[in-house]
């Protein structure tokens, strides 16, 4: 029976936050059906008895305040604790571990362009292993998109001109829904596809099975020498200009006096509106935008490669 | 206060049909203090994200025009608030002196605000197709000049409204034979002249004082 | 069977004036007409007219849903339908609604008043929305918008084609006229009130439409710039919200929801009044604890304005920003509660009349409750993720505006119709229309709350296979609300030339308009009301002994 009522009006639980939502899902069903149901009954039952002819006790007044207070304060009670419960498991949501892997997702009108980190592609599908925590790190060629797995229970926007972060670990092999949740023009309803999570076996084979070229981090390096990054960042480089080793994650002094921790979003903005912030140091300011020269995909490429670059504060001063 | 305006049919006397009125023109000023808020929280936000463009963008703005400006439209508060009293003790030709006064400051600052806007156009500021700036990121800088020509050009639409409100007061002034029945009027307008003057004391350092260097 | 109340002033002396609908009867007099009565109807006639626009909208949405691949119309049209649905039922429809037609006519009687403060300005509100209204019908003719009611940038500064900037034009100028008809009653209140009605002597209905007004006041001009913001953007390309050229997108959001929350409250409240005064009506009762449920309409438009961020919680916004507005969410529902209980314990040894007006009303208080409950599941951070941007959403709002608003504004008109028109509607017929009203309503949206937990997203013209039995069962009930909503429509036309005579209170009810003509003369009262008696001076006991009293006289005598 409650198979029956599993595919009829539960979607399937594949990730393992998908619990834990759940279980506040129904918590708050339990809550407000028997709130819904109180009302309705009470509201039912005092039409019926106090209906105009029937032979039940009127009054025209009653003391209020006493009611007043319980019927305020014990649902502000429950709410403050629903509150608490549903902003613990969203906090959580929030934070990937350390161990995930980070796949890179960029939303276009109306497709959605995938990179693993072993440099393979998807368009509209994602294959992921199970019991693996994923990072989808995503941003938007050009409106706001979403990026919604059902079954996981998560969804995020894709939003141009910044980077997003979605995380989950798939338990449970199959094939999932994407879709795109966030109305960005005419193919908005076909901008779905596929999660397929598969198990070990299986996922090493789909690995396999494939002529792929670089991996991210490969790619970053090819597209730092080819579009004359290392010209100026790279350790021969003559030119003035702000050292990359070991940057990715650590705090950067700006010349507004600002302190910036430089993560995807600052490196993205310092490669495409140079002139944002600029590192305390370099007045002269010459490093040219590369707005309209690099994809977004390359320019994740091109993060992924500064963030595994070495964790020395070497190059030129 | 005998006769004053005819009492309108919905109102029981003439205080009744003051007070409202009054109350009325406060609303309408909360109206416009959000949305002139708006913009302003648009201006803030930009102002924190991108400090040193803006603060460089700023500085093309017309200081002198900008402080001239302001004197300007603090007297007029001043010859209004004369009009205000000159209506209330029913002196007629003071009523449409100090009427006048304020309305010429008035036009005094768009004609000021008009030759500073013509020397930015010139300069290649407005935010159009010619807009050109070479000191720092011009996408960051054709912000502040776009949220600099609407926020003052809203302004100065509102100076204008109360320009052509104190014009049509004055001759109202002229040719009224019973003065008592504009007393209100004229202390309304007040208000909205007290308003717009007030909005320019919060624009003025907003956008040209503000961390200026030149 | 009608029982005994004592109104709130002497009733008014036999008035010999032609009442407000014959006194003038050219059309100028109507189109420059100062009177609110009047002003009133041309709202109501407007407004009937923009719903029906907005409901074939729903309609051709509801039968392309019918298949999975969307097959009636395409998705540029699709997507145009519920931008058009969108904007009509929220500006041109909804917020409105009550306002203008009930508010405008019944509020200067509430108060013992001849007319609005600003009679002139009352009349060039209504002028502001049909203009508004017209360039909004003029975008939809002229080939549509298909940015969503919510106008997201970039898509709608950048990347839409369409008649954008004259949908936005014509919400523009609408929205003055809100603010116009909020200050209006703002004044009113506060200056117009009759001798002896004090602030706590108020009918409940006045507190809300109050509290409305300010919202309407102080909401509507941030509208007003974030679309002019939004079409300078498309006109001229500069980057506010494209980030393509350094804007930010998340600042549109943040501006735009900062009225639509308040909004929303706009698209509530007053439908809230309407039901405390019926719900006194028809329980011959005072509504209970009538100082929670005043001062609760003015919690709620206050604390409606600080949890727009609810709209945004997976938008990237911060999760601390997230966190604020998830609690001060929370906190907002607490007042709806308090009404919600209030209203219950009203019916609580009451004598029970059931009117028309009053089924309205029980639909109200059952479908406003779940509507509101469904809005703590949204207001809870870790299942909004899941639910935003779904069907459950769309069940969420639906249950509170079309459930609630739009059931109680249909209430309202049927308890106000006598006086409005002096003539009352067929009341079996009334009835019936309610129940297929309510059953249509819950077949429609019922199912859709479902589809949104299993995950099917909103603004979708075709989708996957597995959610079309719900969607089937949602049009199905579409089609039954449909014919309710036409029946009112076809039995209030029929009454005003057949309907019973009324008279000047067939409710036996408390409020001063009750004490003047059905239909009321051109200036409402003869006398100035005065007030001495509390608002709500029903008394059930009474009104069951005079009942039971009747009925005796009625029955035949004979031997037990």
């Amino acid at each position: 029976m409650t198979a029956l009522l599993a595919v009829w009006f539960l979607p399937p639980r594949a990730s393992d936050i998908a619990r834990e939502v759940d279980a506040l899902f129904y918590g708050l069903l339990v809550l407000c059906g028997i709130i819904a149901i109180g009302v309705c009954a009470a509201v039912v039952l005092f039409c019926l008895r106090y209906r105009q002819g029937s032979n039940a006790t009127r009054q025209a007044e009653q003391k209020t305040i006493p009611l007043e207070i319980t019927w305020s304060v014990i649902p502000l009670v429950i709410f403050i604790g629903i509150f608490i419960w549903a902003g613990a498991v969203y906090f959580h949501m929030s934070k990937p571990p350390d161990n995930a892997t980070e796949v890179h997702v960029v939303g276009k009108q109306w497709m959605w362009k995938i990179q693993h980190p072993n440099g393979r592609r998807e368009i509209n599908e994602i294959h992921l292993l199970v019991n693996h925590p994923v990072k989808l790190l995503m941003t938007s060629q050009d409106v706001i998109h979403d990026v919604f797995v059902p079954a996981f229970r998560t969804k995020q926007d894709v939003v141009p001109g910044r980077y997003t972060i979605e995380w989950f670990t798939p338990i449970k092999t199959g094939d999932y829904h994407l879709f795109c949740a966030e109305y960005c023009g005419d193919g908005h309803s076909r901008m779905g596809g596929w999660v397929h999570v598969l198990a070990p076996d299986a996922y090493a084979k789909w690995l396999a099975d494939t002529s792929t070229t670089e991996t991210v981090v490969a790619a970053g390096a090819r597209l730092f020498q080819a579009r004359g990054c290392a010209g100026c960042h790279g350790p021969n480089a003559t030119v003035h200009a702000p050292p990359l080793n070991g940057i990715f994650g650590h705090p950067v002094a700006l010349s507004t006096g600002k302190t910036v921790i430089a993560d995807e979003q600052y490196i993205h903005d310092s490669i495409l509106q140079p002139k944002k912030d600029i590192v305390a140091g370099y007045p002269d300011n010459l490093m040219p935008t590369y707005q309209g020269q690099l994809g977004e995909e390359e320019v994740m490429e091109l993060i992924g490669y500064i963030k595994a670059l070495g964790s020395t504060s070497g190059g030129v001063p | 206060m005998s006769a004053e305006s005819p009492v309108a049919h919905q109102f029981e006397d003439a205080t009744q049909q003051r007070e409202a009125a009054t109350l009325g023109m406060w609303v309408f000023l909360a109206t416009e203090v959000l949305f002139f808020g708006a913009m302003f929280l648009g201006y803030t936000v930009y102002r924190l994200k991108y400090p040193e463009v803006f603060r460089l963008a700023s500085e093309h703005t017309i200081i002198v025009i900008g402080t001239i400006n302001t004197g300007i439209l603090l007297l007029s508060s001043f010859t209004m608030v004369l009009a205000v009293r000159a209506a209330e003790y029913k002196r007629r030709l003071a009523l449409i002196t100090f009427l006048c006064i304020t309305a010429l400051f008035g036009i005094a600052f768009l004609v000021l605000k008009g030759f500073e806007y013509t020397q930015e156009i010139h300069e290649g500021l407005f935010p159009g197709s010619h807009f050109q700036f070479t000191e720092a990121d011009p996408y960051t800088a054709r912000m502040f000049f776009y949220l600099y020509f609407l926020m003052t050009g809203v302004h100065a639409l509102h100076v204008t409204i109360g320009v052509i409100m104190l014009g049509i007061f004055a001759l109202r002034a002229m040719l009224t034979l019973k003065l008592e029945r504009l007393s209100t009027a004229v202390d309304l307008l007040g208000l909205y002249w007290h308003f717009v003057d007030i909005v320019w004391v919060f624009l003025f350092p907003l956008i040209y004082l503000v961390d200026r260097h030149s | 069977m009608n029982a005994i109340a004592t109104p709130q002033a002497a009733p008014q002396p036999p008035i010999h004036e032609p009442n407000y609908l014959v006194v003038e009867n050219t059309v100028r007099s109507w189109l420059l007409t100062t009177d609110h009565k009047r002003i009133g109807i041309l709202y109501m006639i407007s407004i009937t007219l923009f719903f029906l626009v907005g409901g074939a909208a729903a309609t051709l949405m509801r039968l392309n849903l019918l298949t999975p691949q969307g097959a009636l119309v395409t998705s540029t049209t699709y997507n145009k339908l519920f931008t058009i649905h969108g904007v009509i039922m929220v500006w041109f429809f909804l917020i409105p609604s009550v306002p203008t037609v009930i508010g405008n006519f019944v509020l200067p009687m509430m108060l013992g008043a001849r007319d609005v403060a600003f009679p002139r300005l009352n009349l060039a509100s209504w002028y502001l929305f049909v203009g508004g209204g017209a360039f909004a019908l003029w975008a939809i003719i002229a080939g549509g918008v298909d940015t969503g009611w919510t106008f997201y940038t970039p898509y709608s500064s950048t990347y839409a084609n369409g008649h954008v900037i004259a949908m936005a034009t014509g919400i523009f100028i609408a929205g003055f006229g809100s603010i116009a008809t909020g200050l209006n009653f703002i004044v009113t209140v506060h200056k117009m009130r009759a001798p002896g009605l004090t602030w706590h002597k108020l009918p409940l209905f006045v507190w809300s439409m109050y509290s409305t007004s300010v919202i309407l006041v102080l909401a509507t001009p941030v509208l007003a710039i974030t679309l002019v913001l939004m079409a300078l953007e498309r006109a001229f390309g500069i980057g506010i919200f494209d980030p393509a050229i350094g804007g930010d997108p998340l600042l549109f959001q943040h501006l735009f929801w900062f009225y639509s929350h308040p909004a929303v409250y706009i698209m509530i409240l007053p439908g809230m009044g309407v039901v405390s005064e019926i719900i006194a009506c028809f329980s011959r009762k005072a509504v209970f604890g009538y100082y929670f449920v005043a001062y609760s309409s003015v919690a709620i438009a206050v604390l409606g304005f600080v949890v727009w961020g609810h709209h945004m919680f997976v938008s990237s916004q911060s999760i601390y920003a997230g966190m604020v507005f998830s609690i001060l969410s929370f906190l907002v529902s607490i007042p709806s509660a308090i009404k919600v209980f209030n209203w219950t314990a009203t019916l609580y040894r009451g004598s029970i009349w059931f009117q028309t007006p009053f089924l309205y009303v029980l639909g109200f208080i059952g479908l406003f409750t779940i509507g509101g409950l469904t809005g703590l599941f949204l207001a809870a951070l870790a299942v909004d993720v899941h639910l935003t941007d779904t069907y459950f959403v769309i069940a969420h709002f639906h249950y509170i505006m079309v459930g609630g608003m739009v059931m109680a504004y249909l209430g309202g008109l049927h308890y106000w119709w006598p006086k409005i028109s002096g003539r009352m509607y067929p009341e079996l017929l009334a009835k019936l229309s309610a129940l297929f009203i309510f059953a249509g309503f819950n077949l429609t949206f019922f199912p859709q709350f479902i589809l949104g937990y299993l995950g099917m997203p909103r603004r979708y013209h075709a989708y996957a296979p597995e959610f079309q039995v719900l969607n089937v069962l949602s049009t199905a009930g579409a089609s039954i609300l449909a014919i309710g909503y036409f029946l009112p429509l076809a039995y209030f036309l029929w009454s005003l030339r057949y309907g019973k005579v009324a008279g000047r209170n067939p409710w036996n009810a408390t409020g001063l308009e009750w004490t003047t003509d059905s239909p009321p003369p051109k200036h409402n009262f003869a006398v100035v009301p005065v007030v001495t008696e509390p608002p709500y001076a029903y008394d059930p006991v009474a009104a069951e002994e005079a009942l039971a009293a009747e009925r005796k006289q009625r029955e035949p005598a004979y031997v037990r």
